[in-house]
């Protein structure tokens, strides 16, 4: 059932998400508008209270990705975003949150001279990264850079669909490494008004596995945060509602940093009235 | 650490794969779909459970008008000095094999209790073969095609709409081909428990290729089969044309295990075979011939894509062939020697359109005109007994061949300035 042979090293996502739970995580698109810009950004994200920050490495095919984080990812190829400007950021910044890079397999393939996983996994590492995370690579192509990733103490996290059931989960789950990324909803990533009924469906399906979890794909608001903690998540994560941000405003580090700050509040405030309900009814039904 | 038996996953891995190529890249939600699908197609193609490969067939005879003739290019044979066969695609029931799949994935669909057909479409044949298939299944249906695409594909959209189909453009990148692709693979990602994806070619992930080869291999078992019977023997080689890959697949499959006969696969080599780096250009859609090996649309595959990994925008003068990958099973073939990748570019593909319609009477797709002419750029290491796929009819092309024509002086075409007079 759940998995006790993570008996590796603790890992640094995991750490920060148990530590700071409720955890905020937040992701923008590296490049968007410059990579000068997403340093400063970052910065702003991390004093605004986030706890884990995950990067885009931009792809030209993003399959996953709503039209806002689309139109993120062009921005930032059209400003020439490379993987090693990349990567250079990453050297460069110094956050308390641990980083994460997101991209496509393509990009980390094709990172070496020949197609390889092994190159970027090394260049991840030797930049601090902490994670990696690949939208289209399911648990049944992983092997390869999973391995490379144990070798070099990255996490690799997987994403839990709400189609994901059965056999597939259980699979899953035992593969867990970081944290679960609980999808919010069929669909691609994008903000949404409210939070899907999907996502409390995921998580009672996933309360029985003693991993860290957090929801994503849809979160827009403190009151989102709120009420996919009080639904039994260990962390929260937006993108969008970020990029809209970057794209839209006139003091994008002002603005960046009160909307972690509102997120990470309302993710406060459901793990609150977790305890203040878990203290009201004595015998709480727990499943 | 991981809990994966290797046994197991050697098993799957040769089921998902062409060697090295293919697999399943796809979001965690498709997954479960893809499971469900691999499971239809081993059921219901492979073993014919509920009579659904007989249907398939009657369907496609009734429907469709197969099966297609072969038949011997008189002209042809005694400009190259040799026999040259054309297998008759464009005969096929709206203008292309593009049916032979559609019809095959939508029957399907409704055979997996599947309520919606979404496909992608390039140039509008794939399109339009899914809407028909579609209308005559009374499955509703919605097609993605790139902004340049509806633009540039006029009578294909009206011809998807007449049967019913609803058209989505997509405005992102060059409006082309892939970003179809993505878009559709974005409406599945949402849509997925009740709708199937009707992908157009040999491409994407584990099943698609093998299934859409498997519905198009029809093409190569009646070739084999009328070849035999009028020429006595097996060719010496078939040619066929190769954007995604499926007529490719589709007249190859048969012959594979036939060793002695040669199988080219003819890419388009646009207006050159060099690639602009910085631009992320290629000019041409050479992926077996130029490309390098990378993921995507789900399937380790060759591609045209930078060193970074970025995938470049390709070009063709035709639409249909107009793509920066191709199916894994051809990278595999191509790998491996037992296909040839050759390429022929814009100007030899419109010539090869030109002779076809004067000497034998028909027009065929600008697609397949790029088999054709390679006839006559090589057709002295072909043997004396060819096989070409004719994979479509070229109505849809005339436009574009008459605006490209007008800008070279082709010495196979006739006289365009005076046609509107
Ligand atoms: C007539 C015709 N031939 C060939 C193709 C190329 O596709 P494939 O390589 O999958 O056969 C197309 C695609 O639209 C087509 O319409």
């Amino acid at each position: 059932m759940t998995d006790d042979s993570n008996a590796a090293p603790e890992s640094t996502i995991e750490t920060a998400i148990r530590e700071n739970d409720p955890a905020l995580i937040t992701y923008i698109t590296a490049g968007d508008p410059s990579l000068e810009d997403t340093k400063r950004y970052v910065e702003a994200l991390d004093r605004g209270g986030a706890d884990l920050i995950e990067l885009g490495l931009p792809f030209s095919e993003p399959v996953a990705e709503g039209a806002t984080i689309q139109a993120a990812i062009n921005r930032a190829l059209d400003a020439g975003t490379t993987p090693e400007g990349f990567f250079e950021l990453v050297d460069d910044l110094e956050t308390e949150a641990p980083l994460l890079v997101m991209t496509y397999y393509n990009m980390i393939l094709q990172y070496g001279s020949e197609p390889d996983v092994r190159p970027f996994v090394e260049r991840a590492a030797e930049a601090g990264l902490s994670g990696i995370i690949v939208p289209d690579l399911p648990a049944e192509e992983a092997d390869p850079l999973r391995e490379a990733c144990d070798d070099h103490g990255l996490d690799l996290v997987f994403i839990v669909a709400p189609t994901t059931e059965g056999e597939r989960l259980e699979t899953i789950m035992s593969q867990v490494s970081g944290f679960a990324y609980v999808q919010a909803r069929l669909g691609t990533t994008g903000a949404r008004a409210d939070v899907s009924t999907a996502t409390h469906e995921s998580l009672e399906r996933l309360s029985e596995y003693d991993v860290p979890k957090a929801v994503g794909f849809g979160v827009s608001e403190g009151d989102h945060a709120a009420e996919i903690i009080e639904a039994g998540a260990d962390g929260v994560i937006v993108g969008s509602a970020l990029i809209d941000i970057v794209a839209d405003s006139d003091d994008p580090e002002a603005d960046l940093e009160a909307k972690a700050e509102e997120l990470k509040r309302g993710a406060v405030r459901g793990a609150e009235s977790l305890t203040v309900d878990a203290e009201d009814t004595p015998e709480p039904e727990q499943p | 650490m991981s809990t994966s038996d290797p046994e197991h996953n050697r098993e799957r891995d040769s089921e998902a794969t062409f060697g090295d190529y293919g697999g399943q890249y796809v979001p965690e939600a498709l997954m479960p779909a893809l499971q469900e699908l691999e499971d239809a197609y081993e059921r219901y193609v492979l073993e014919n459970e509920d009579g659904f490969m007989d249907e398939f067939r009657e369907r496609m005879r009734d429907f469709g008008g197969r099966p297609t003739p072969l038949q011997r290019a008189d002209r042809l044979s005694e400009r190259y000095d040799r026999e040259i066969y054309l297998k008759r695609e464009d005969l096929v029931h709206g203008g292309a094999h593009k049916l032979n799949n559609a019809l095959g994935q939508v029957l399907l669909a409704k055979y997996m209790g599947k309520e919606r057909i979404i496909a992608e479409t390039g140039a509008g044949q794939h399109g339009t073969a899914t809407a028909m298939a579609a209308a005559h299944l009374d499955m509703p249906c919605e097609i993605y095609m790139g902004r340049t695409d509806v633009n540039r594909q006029r009578p294909n959209v009206y011809r998807m709409r007449m049967n019913g189909a609803e058209v989505n453009p997509v405005e992102a990148g060059s409006g082309t081909l892939k970003e179809a692709i993505n878009e559709t693979f974005r409406d599945w990602a949402t849509t997925v428990e009740t709708t199937h994806y009707v992908i157009g070619s040999v491409v994407g992930p584990h099943p698609f290729p093998k299934l859409v080869r498997d519905f198009q291999a029809v093409i190569g078992r009646e070739a084999r089969e009328q070849i035999r019977e009028k020429a006595g023997h097996l060719p010496d080689s078939v040619v066929a044309c190769a954007g995604g890959g499926s007529n490719t697949m589709g007249t190859f499959h048969e012959f594979v295990s036939d060793e002695d006969v040669d199988l080219y696969a003819v890419e388009a080599g646009g207006s050159s075979l060099e690639i602009d780096a910085e631009e992320g250009l290629a000019p041409n859609s050479a992926t077996l011939s130029t490309g390098t090996d990378g993921v995507l649309h789900g399937a380790m595959t060759k591609l045209l894509q930078s060193e970074e990994g970025q995938i470049m925008e390709s070009h063709s003068v035709s639409a249909g062939l107009d793509y920066a990958g191709v199916g894994p099973e051809l990278s595999y073939l191509a790998e491996t020697g037992r296909v040839t990748p050759v390429s022929v570019d814009d100007e030899a593909a419109l010539n090869g359109f030109h002779r076809l319609s004067r000497l034998e009477g028909i027009i065929p797709a600008l697609e397949s005109s790029h088999a054709l002419g390679y006839l006559e750029e090589s057709h002295d290491e072909l043997g004396d007994l060819v096989v070409v796929n004719v994979s479509g009819r070229g109505d849809k092309d005339l436009e574009t061949v008459l605006e490209e024509t007008e800008k070279r002086d082709l010495e196979a075409a006739p006289d365009v300035e005076v046609f509107d007079g």
